[in-house]
This record gives C-alpha cells, structure tokens and sequence, in this order.
C-alpha cells in the first residue's frame, strides 16, 4: 500500500509542479548571480558569495534559501493535504470501509509525507548542485575552518547538509499532519502550519523571549551549516535532531489520537 | 450487462465465514446523538443473510447515518453493531473485506481515470491480490456498463456514471454482503432499470444487498425485506409480503348499475360501498377474477374493475401519520 501511495502522491500534477518550482528557485537564484556578476563580499544569506568561485556552493546557497520558507510552505501542503485532502473528497470513507484500517492508513500517508520531505529537499539541492556547477567553476571545496576538501567529499557534505535539512522539516511536517486530522479542509491545514511557522519566525526573533527559543521547531534550522566545518560540530545539529523528534513524537501521537477515534462523517 | 464467468476470478466466493443462518446485520439499541438530537434512535435492525433489504425513509431519517455506523465510519453514542455476528467496528478488519458498499454517493480522485480510481481502492486494503487486479477491475466496470468509459478522468463523469464506478468499485472482490446508499442516485431511467437487474442478479448469487432510499417505488420491486425509518426512530420491518399484507388490497368497480354492483358484492361477502360515484370494497382473501365473474354474469356493465395494492408508501403513512416528506 505504501508503494501505491507513494506513486499515488508523485503522480500528482499538482506534486510534480510544487516539485518543479522547487527546483527553479535555486536554478533562479543561481541564473540571476550569473547575470548580475555575483554578490559583493559580505552580503547575501550564507553560501552566497563562495557560489561564484565554486559552483558546489549553489547547493548549500539553495538550502539555505528555501528553507525558511519555499520548503516549508512545499512540506506543508503536502502534509496538509494528506488526511484532509481525503475527507474532503469523500475518498476517505471508501478507504475506511475497503478496510485500510486507521492505524495503518496513518502511516502510511505519514510515510509519504516523509518522503516528500526528503524528496523536495533532494529537489532543491540537486538543482542549485547541477545549475551551479554548469554555470560556475568547480574546485576544492572550502569549509567554514578555511581548509579545503576535495570536491567529491564537499559534495558528500552537501548531501549530509541536505539529509539534515529534509529532517529538520519533520517537526513542521508533523505539525501540519496533526493539522490535517482536524479539519477536511487541506487549506486549512495548511494556512494553520504556514501560522504557526511564522509565529515560530516571530517569537525566535524576540530577545526577551530567549527562555522559550531553544524549544521552537525553527530554532536550530540553520545548524546544518555546520557539517561545513571541516570537523563537523554536532552540538546544534544534535539539539535540532532532538527537538524535532520531540516534536514528531508529540504531534504524530496527537494525530494517531484524533484519527482513530474520530467519526469520518464526509 | 451480461454476468461473465464469476466464480473462475472469484475461487473463495461461495464460502462461508459463518455459519449459515446467521443474520447478515443485527444492531441493538443503536443510537447516534449529535448535540443534543438523537440522529438514529433506539435501532434494532436484523437483516436476513441472503435478502434483499429496503432501508427506507425519507431525506433526514437517519438512514445514511446508520450506514455509517454499521461500517464502523462514525462509533455510535449507544447500542451494538454486528455484521455476520461479528462486532462493529472491533472486527472491521475481518468483516469489511467481505462487504461491498456505497456510502452517500461516489467519492474519487477527480485527477484520476475511472480505472485509476479503482486501481488505487484495491491496492488500499487487503485482498486486493493484484495479479487478479486488471481482471477484477475490468469485470466490475463491465457489470456496472462503464467498459467504455474507464479512461476518462473522473472529473469528466456524470452523475449518473459516478454512481457506477461507485458501484464498480463495490463489485471489485467477491462480497457476502452489498450495502448500497441511494444506488440509483442521479441514473436516467435506462441505468436505474440496469441497477434493478443488476441487484437482483447478485441476490440470485446468494449475496446480501442492504439498499437504502427514499425511491418508495424502487425499493418495491427488487426487495424481499423491508425497514421503515422515520425521524431517526425504526418504524417497521420484515417481509415486503407480511407488511403488504398488513395493509390490504382494495376492489375498485366503475358501472353505472352501482346499486346492483353492491348487491352482488355483499351477497358475496364484502363490505362493499359506493364511494365517489364508485363501487369499493377490501378485497380481502377473494381472487379478482371470481368477482369480476361473479359481477359480469349477475349483469352488472363494467366501464372498470381494479384491485388497488396499497404500496409501501400507503404502508408508510399508514404507520406515521405522515406523508413521506422530508424530516425535520
């Protein structure tokens, strides 16, 4: 069954475009440096400026760019739709009664919200890696150290970077599925999860709201840079895994909750 | 829609789960409150193994909800659901492979194809064995009559085709039990006749067909057995000829010898009376064609002579009061 979901979801022309303007948002911003010569030092988010001597870097550059909103905004449609957009159809009772049976039907649809996280991360680093590398020079890549490793183990890094920020998605993709078994309206999920994303954003911006920061979802987004020293520090991507488990593991059990036992009336 | 050669796809359809003589459905005390309104009230249905049961009453009586209940979709606020005396929903996984069903209308993927739609049902659950599947698939759309439209996209579908995909996908494994919601929502008169053949087809193989509607009429031609709601409370059930009977057949004569009608009438026994300028009686165990006989021979001219069964829907309001509207 997770296969046919899987195929299900990927087939979709909806998921295959959200797939697609994924992709041209590296390919966009990477186009643009081309054109306009590249970044003056010491401006741009991180990753940046090192695109235009290395094209490797099109790949971190894109990760950083899209994760605080295009991936999330991607993520939450996704998981957003997963149980909603069923009820909203009706198809929901069909899959009831063939029996899929609840629990199962959960993971599954939550297995598949997985994979697209990863996928959309894939997506968004793959293209900024490829349009970065065709349009730039490749070399020895430079850590954040300011040593230099090889362009193979950098790309390595850039996958370890990636993994990380396709997990780093998992709390707000939980968010959104929970989201998802409250309402049979997709959108509403969805507008639900981009809320608290951005409430997320606001609160962690507060420094009078330092206590709190270390628990929101957002917190430790951007500790996937890390895997660019040239020995990894763990410390923030440690505390990000964790917190995001933390709330995979609240927000998934609150959805298994609410959708086991509640009477699918559409 | 021919019946192509079942039992060679199906190989476990004929056999049983349970012993035979086992109701199909039984609820007790079945009730589904929202706020404060008791949706469903009370219900004690039971459903024979093996019939065809009309599930009726108007709009709003509580029939779809029900439904549901006995498919596990909503947990009722009170009672007991068994389905071939097995627990609901605790035994959903057990039982519901062996049920068929349409719950308020179709619901499909609009992006999908007719066939897609029934590729995706079937890979859901289990015993969706997919070697079978193509074959399976294509006999269901065969018996619904959408062969030929399986590669059009749902969205592009009528009412009236919905319904049968809706009901093709009912037909994809073999099922003890069918439980159709309004099967014949939105069909022309051509596709309501084909549900009709179709139904009574799959009664003939021994499936149990639990139809729900609000088409009076319909229902009174496939069933055998028949359940009565109103306003969320069971009204009446049992045989479609014990309630038709409880309600009994009336003689109508048309002739201008009125007076001489009610004589030979009476002398055979019936309470006969002239209503309306028309000479009527309760025909009670007599056979039509003794007094039609009785009437031409004693020279009585007959412009008409009808027997009046009354239907379901005169049972109806003979058992509420009311007229078969919609509730609430």
């Amino acid at each position: 069954m997770l296969l046919a979901e899987l195929r299900h979801l990927f087939r979709r022309r909806r998921i295959q475009a959200l797939l697609v303007v994924l992709a041209l948002v590296p390919i966009a911003i990477v186009v643009a440096l081309k054109l306009s010569g590249g970044p003056t030092r010491g401006e741009g988010p991180t990753f940046l400026n090192q695109v235009t001597n290395n094209g490797v870097f099109a790949a971190l550059a894109a990760l950083v760019i899209t994760l605080p909103v295009f991936l999330p905004l991607a993520v939450s449609i996704v998981a957003g739709d997963a149980i909603a957009g069923e009820t909203g159809l009706g198809t929901m009772r069909y899959l009831l009664i063939r029996p899929a049976g609840r629990s199962r039907l959960l993971a599954v649809k939550a297995a598949t919200v997985v994979a697209f996280c990863f996928a959309a991360t894939a997506v968004v680093a793959a293209a900024g890696l490829i349009v970065g590398s065709i349009l730039f020079p490749v070399g020895r890549v430079t850590t954040l150290s300011g040593d230099t490793l090889s362009v193979w183990s950098g790309i390595g890094r850039i996958a370890i970077a990636a993994l990380l920020v396709a997990l780093s998605l998992l709390g707000l993709a939980a968010i959104s599925f929970f989201a998802s078994t409250l309402t049979d309206v997709a959108i509403g999920a969805m507008a639900a999860t981009l809320g608290i994303l951005i409430l997320s954003g606001i609160l962690d911006a507060i420094p009078q709201l330092s206590a709190i920061q270390p628990w929101l979802f957002t917190h430790n987004w951007l500790s996937f840079g890390d895997v660019m020293r040239t020995h990894i520090t763990w410390t923030g991507i440690t505390k990000n895994l964790g917190l995001q488990a933390g709330y995979v593991v609240v927000f998934t059990s609150a959805a298994w909750a609410r959708f086991t036992s509640r009477d699918v009336l559409a | 829609m021919s019946a192509p050669a079942v039992d060679q796809l199906h190989p476990s359809a004929g056999e049983p789960l349970v012993p035979t003589g086992t109701p199909a459905i039984v609820t007790e005390g079945l009730t589904k409150r929202f706020g404060s309104v008791a949706v469903v009230d009370q219900l004690a249905l039971e459903v024979p193994a093996g019939s065809v049961f009309g599930f009726l009453g108007p709009n709003g009586s509580g029939k779809t909800t029900t439904i549901r209940m006995l498919l596990g979709l909503i947990s009722p606020s009170a009672g007991e659901v068994e389905l071939f005396g097995r627990p609901m929903p605790s035994a959903s996984d057990e039982v519901l492979p062996q049920v068929g069903a349409l719950v308020e209308g179709p619901a499909c993927y609009p992006w999908l194809t007719g066939k897609q739609n029934l590729e995706r049902i079937d890979a859901a659950g289990p015993h969706g064995e997919r070697s079978t599947r193509p074959a399976r698939i294509a006999l269901a759309l065969e018996r619904v009559g959408l062969s030929a439209a399986q590669d059009k996209k749902f969205k592009a579908y009528s009412l009236g085709m919905r319904q049968r995909l809706g009901l093709a996908s009912a037909l994809l494994r073999p099922r003890r039990m069918l439980i159709l919601d309004e099967p014949t929502n939105g069909m022309d008169p051509q596709g309501t006749r084909e549900i009709r053949h179709l139904i009574r087809e799959l009664a003939a193989d021994g499936t149990t067909v639990f139809l729900s509607s609000h088409l009076l009429a319909e229902i009174e031609q496939v069933c055998t057995h028949v359940a009565m709601m109103s306003l969320g409370k069971l009204v009446t059930q049992g045989s479609l000829a014990a309630l038709q009977g409880a309600n009994a057949a009336r003689v109508e004569v048309q002739t201008d010898d009125v007076g001489r009608a009610v004589e030979i009438l009476r002398s055979l026994g019936l309470e006969a009376e002239v209503q309306e300028g028309n000479v009527r009686a309760e025909l009670g165990d007599r056979r039509p064609e003794d007094l039609s006989h009785a009437l031409v021979t004693g020279g009585v001219g007959l412009r008409g002579f009808t027997i009046e069964r009354p239907s379901l829907e005169d049972t109806f309001v003979a058992l509420t009061g009311e007229g078969f509207d919609v509730a609430r």
